[in-house]
């Protein structure tokens, strides 16, 4: 086994347990999709057009348009949240799956490197679906929209990452109320996904440059309405680092949770 | 934690004599949980194709002497050698030559019997083809062959139970461990896993298990170790235990007039007497005198029967109550 603080020990073996996450789920993939698809949809449509109605353009564009970065974006981050916390906790402590894989030849950093890629693979398929939403309702025409799909996976490595470590320190499910109450709600009102930052008074306007959500917008709504992204750099980097952190602190975490 | 260090060559070398055939060994092994020393000082050596029983009151040390050998913890002292790989510094590899069958079901809910074994045998990296391979016979010696395609739920408790030990088989290992393997089941299933462990050992398989029936000891195991708060107490095959620590007869008594019957003839006749709530335990190495005197006492039943592991366990760890 590894000492508690290393670095975790990335290989190959994650791939089983990525495998078995994903049989799970091609058993259930008719709900998942429709749940991953249907809900972000409605409330893009719903807010876009019906709120969009009183509202004059939005950074110069329909406010549709504006909210269909901010929905891939938003439900990215959701589908990985849910599957590392509830998904993930039902794996570790409920079924005990995870005891059964690592009586076998499997570390527990391997365990948690598939949870992680997992749940980015899911929620990359949420970003999918909602592009292809709004690609066929005409909301998004311009192709380097496409290029979404490489910043699609980022987000969900970094909240994939935030929540395993969130999941280690949960006793029951009812914790991830906390989670959504106190860190998920906020940050999706103050990263731009529903309505421009530059209004915000100014210590809200830093405070929402540290949350990792305004990075992935910054990046993906200029591709939605065809246009590179500034600072791509500082974005991908601030993603990444809040990727490695919750990683790293889930990996320790749940080390220290399943040798006790 | 323990760092990946050298180890000390004592157990890098093959030892002399039965050592020499040791699937598992642990030497001075201790594990603290914050002011509790769970284990606390154990050693022992486990032989090719030798049943172990580890038995103990609850919380006497016995699952986490399991966890700490199959390298799932990390111990605060002592040494581990499990399949000829330190442990816990390459449990992992270890582990490829170990099957377990954890207390708790942790079969995978949304999978089918096939599934939970095809998933388990990719954990060891085995291609799909050599795990389907040995499917057909799995699934027999699980007694499930006909029910490959049913949801985990629509098994019975026994079938779980035997599901578990044949995924512990699926990649052929050469220990397995199992932590109280028959908690549960009702004595028909009881006695199919009695059964389907007896398969194992005639393999030559290694069985290291944790119970506390004395009767699954009793007729499984080669060799015992009593364990009580983090300790061997006794170590030796059933029938070396039983003959070590005890008399070989027990009567058993109760009913009206115990008190004065034990007093006046009791303590006199029998070598050894221990009280449990309305009930006089008799330990004798002749049991006549005390029939004899039973059969004159008005009101007052008894029971004849030789002394069993369940003896030599309650004189060693004591009849109160550990919750």
């Amino acid at each position: 086994m590894t000492p508690t603080y290393a670095l975790p020990r990335l290989s190959l073996r994650f791939v089983p347990v990525w495998r078995r996450n994903f049989l799970v789920w091609t058993k259930l993939a008719g709900p998942s999709v429709l749940f991953n698809l249907a809900d972000p949809t409605i409330y893009m449509l719903g807010l876009g057009y019906g709120l969009g109605a009183f509202l004059p353009e939005v950074d110069g564009v329909s406010y549709i348009a504006f909210l269909a970065a901010g929905t891939i974006c938003f439900s990215t981050m959701n589908t990985a949240t849910f599957e590392t916390l509830y998904s993930a906790f039902s794996r570790m402590h409920v079924q005990r799956t995870w005891d059964a894989i690592v009586n076998a030849p499997v570390a527990l950093d391997d365990v948690v490197l598939a949870e992680l890629v997992w749940a980015a693979s899911k929620s990359c398929l949420s970003g999918l679906a909602i592009l292809v939403v709004v690609y066929a309702l005409g909301v998004v025409t311009s192709p380097l929209a496409l290029a979404t799909l490489a910043v699609v996976p980022l987000i969900g490595i970094c909240f994939g990452a935030l929540g395993l470590a969130v999941t280690a320190l949960s006793p029951s499910y009812d914790f991830f109320s906390y989670y959504f109450t106190l860190v998920i709600t906020p940050m999706a009102m103050l990263s731009g996904v529903f309505f421009p930052l530059d209004r915000l008074p100014a210590p809200l306007r830093i405070a929402a440059e540290c949350l990792p959500l305004s990075h992935a917008t910054e990046l993906v709504r200029p591709l939605t309405f065809g246009a590179a992204p500034e600072n791509v750099l500082l974005h991908v980097a601030v993603l990444l680092a809040y990727a490695v952190a919750g990683f790293y602190a889930a990996t320790v975490l749940l080390r220290r949770r399943l040798a006790s | 934690m323990k760092q990946e260090a050298p180890q000390p060559p004592t157990l890098r070398s093959p030892a002399k004599g039965e050592d020499a055939n040791a699937v598992l060994r642990a030497q001075g092994l201790r594990k603290r949980y914050g002011d509790l020393e769970v284990v606390a000082g154990v050693s022992f050596a486990i032989r090719r194709g030798e049943c172990f029983g580890l038995l103990g009151p609850n919380g006497a040390g016995k699952t986490t002497t399991l966890r700490l050998c199959l390298g799932l913890i990390a111990p605060d002292g002592g040494e581990i050698e499990l399949m000829g790989e330190p442990v816990p510094s390459r449990a992992r590899v270890a582990r490829r030559a170990v099957g377990v069958v954890p207390q708790m079901d942790n079969l995978d809910p949304d999978f089918t019997v096939e599934e939970n074994l095809l998933v388990f045998g990719r954990y060891f990296g085995l291609p799909d083809a050599t795990i389907r391979a040995r499917l057909p016979e799995l699934l027999d010696f699980a007694g499930v062959a006909g029910r490959a395609s049913s949801r985990i739920q629509a098994l019975s408790g026994g079938m779980r139970r035997r599901l578990m030990l044949a995924r512990a088989l699926v990649n052929d290992p050469e220990v397995v461990f199992m932590d109280e393997p028959t908690t549960g089941l009702d004595p028909q299933a009881r006695h199919v896993i009695w059964d389907r462990l007896r398969q194992l050992l005639a393999r030559d398989k290694t069985i290291v298990l944790t119970t506390h029936f004395m009767e699954e000891a009793e007729r499984l195991c080669d060799r015992i170790a009593i364990m009580d708060r983090g300790r061997f107490i006794a170590e030796g095959s059933p029938r070396e235990l039983i003959l070590r620590h005890i008399e070989p007869q027990v009567v058993e008594v109760h009913g009206d007039g115990l008190d004065a019957w034990s007093a006046a003839e009791g303590s006199r006749l029998a070598s050894r007497l221990e009280r449990s709530g309305e009930t006089v335990f008799c330990y004798t190495t002749d049991a006549a005198p005390l029939i004899a005197s039973l059969e004159r006492a008005t009101g007052l039943r008894y029971l004849h029967r030789p002394a069993n592991l369940e003896d030599v366990f309650l004189k060693l760890t004591g009849r109160e109550l550990r919750d």
